[in-house]
């Protein structure tokens, strides 16, 4: 694909139609790489952690310390921290979401494989739609649908008056900001950074390719800043599955607060 | 949903507008991760977790149980050392005693026999200086016949007067003692 860009006059730079992949079969025309790696995120996670947890003992084997450290960092530092009393309900939804997040944004970064799913912005919406159902639910399960809708349009503790401006952007923080931000967040970062390495190893390519000279010289410089981007990324992609984790987590226990 | 024109550069997309099947494809693709990781990862990490806390609070248990145990076992150990003690000091102020006991009847019995002896000797002094006196009463009584005879010149030779006469004599004798 990166041999469509030299047909023209110049350099033409990477822009959203990469994302636009296609099919992998011409007549499975939904069978796209990011569905692809979707499904074997789902294998690679559960493959791991099936074998991890399968002899799960008191002294841990290498494996199992591997993946439990994976899973003591969600239920303690994510869940029981955030969330306190009650945590454990949430644990296995929120270790899923960790696990699937990371593993599909590590993929942008894993050779061959080398594109974060969540640059697509249908799963980060799926995501974020099961997070802002769950903790809708679990607050209207607490404290009923009725004190539930009040304490979010009219927080209490607050005089009448601020109710005019506190009321829209409470209910429009807690009903639109949240879910699209918790996805958008997400998408917008795997979708720049991926955008970001195409723009410098496509650049180091054009560059080599180039008939000046002097271009390339400069080309190894693009690659360069391409591979150390990559170690960026990789920063990238754990921390936006942390807080796509841990925000859900607070939403969780804002839900579950008596008073927001 | 979009359709896949990939010859077609020129078509813009909005990368903000999701495929369907992506959307769908992830909530399947999700849900299937949980089911799994639910049902077969969490509750074995979990009962991994509980093994482990519960291994580390019976140690402890266990440590705090063997402490007390020694330490009653000591305290036991004093008690019978000091017990130990007192019965020696008992035994040694019975034994002083019972010598001292021992050395005074010794005594009082020596005392005993000292007297005794004493006495005995006493009597017999006595006895023997009784048969002197009484032997030399008659021995005096017949020099002094002899004696008064004489120089009287008479031959006192009838006993019983020669007895009145010595017996006379000395009483005489005692009296001018």
């Amino acid at each position: 694909m990166i041999n469509l860009h030299f047909s023209g006059e110049g350099f033409v730079p990477p822009s959203t139609n990469d994302f636009n992949l296609p099919p992998i079969f011409e007549n499975i025309p939904w069978l796209t790489k990011p569905v692809l790696l979707v499904f074997l995120s789902v294998i690679v996670v559960s493959v791991f952690f099936v074998l991890s947890a399968r002899k799960a003992a008191v002294v841990p084997s290498k494996l199992q310390f591997a993946g439990e450290g994976i899973y003591a960092f969600v239920r303690n530092d994510l869940a029981r921290d955030v969330i306190g009393h009650d945590f454990m309900r949430f644990v296995p939804y929120l270790f899923t979401l960790f696990t699937f997040v990371l593993t599909n944004n590590l993929f942008g970064i894993v050779p061959f494989l080398q594109f974060p799913a969540m640059s697509h912005v249908g799963f980060p919406y799926v995501l974020a739609l099961f997070s802002f159902f769950i903790f809708h639910y679990v607050g209207i399960r607490k404290q009923g649908l009725g004190k539930y809708l009040k304490d979010i349009a009219f927080m209490p503790g607050v005089p009448k008056a601020v109710y005019i401006l506190l009321t829209p952007i409470e209910v429009a923080t807690f009903f639109l900001v949240r879910p699209l931000t918790l996805s958008l967040r997400l998408f917008a970062n795997m979708f720049a950074g991926h955008l970001l390495l195409l723009v410098f190893i496509m650049g180091g390519d054009y560059m080599v390719h180039d008939s000046h000279m002097i271009m390339k010289i400069f080309a190894p410089f693009s690659f360069t800043f391409g591979i150390v981007l990559t170690f960026f990324e990789f920063m990238v992609q754990c921390l936006q599955a942390y807080i796509f984790t841990l925000l859900t987590a607070l939403y969780i226990a804002g839900a579950l607060a008596d008073e927001h | 949903m979009r359709t896949f024109n990939f010859a077609a550069e020129a078509e813009k997309v909005n990368p903000l507008i999701p495929h369907t099947a992506e959307l769908v494809v992830g909530a399947i693709a999700f849900t299937l991760l949980f089911l799994v990781l639910r049902k077969s990862v969490v509750p074995m990490f979990e009962k991994a977790f509980a093994a482990r806390t519960e291994a580390i609070e019976g140690g402890i248990k266990k440590a705090e149980q063997a402490q007390l145990e020694a330490q009653r076992a000591l305290a036991s150990y004093n008690e019978q050392l000091s017990s130990a003690q007192g019965e020696a000091s008992r035994l040694r102020d019975e034994a002083r005693a019972q010598g001292a006991a021992i050395l005074e009847e010794l005594r009082t019995k020596a005392q005993e026999e000292a007297a005794r002896i004493t006495a005995a000797a006493h009597a017999s002094i006595e006895a023997e200086r009784q048969q002197a006196v009484t032997s030399l009463r008659n021995e005096v009584g017949a020099l002094a016949v002899e004696l008064a005879s004489k120089i009287v010149g008479e031959a006192l030779d009838d006993q019983a007067r020669q007895s009145r006469i010595v017996d006379r004599f000395i009483e005489d004798l005692e009296k001018s003692k």
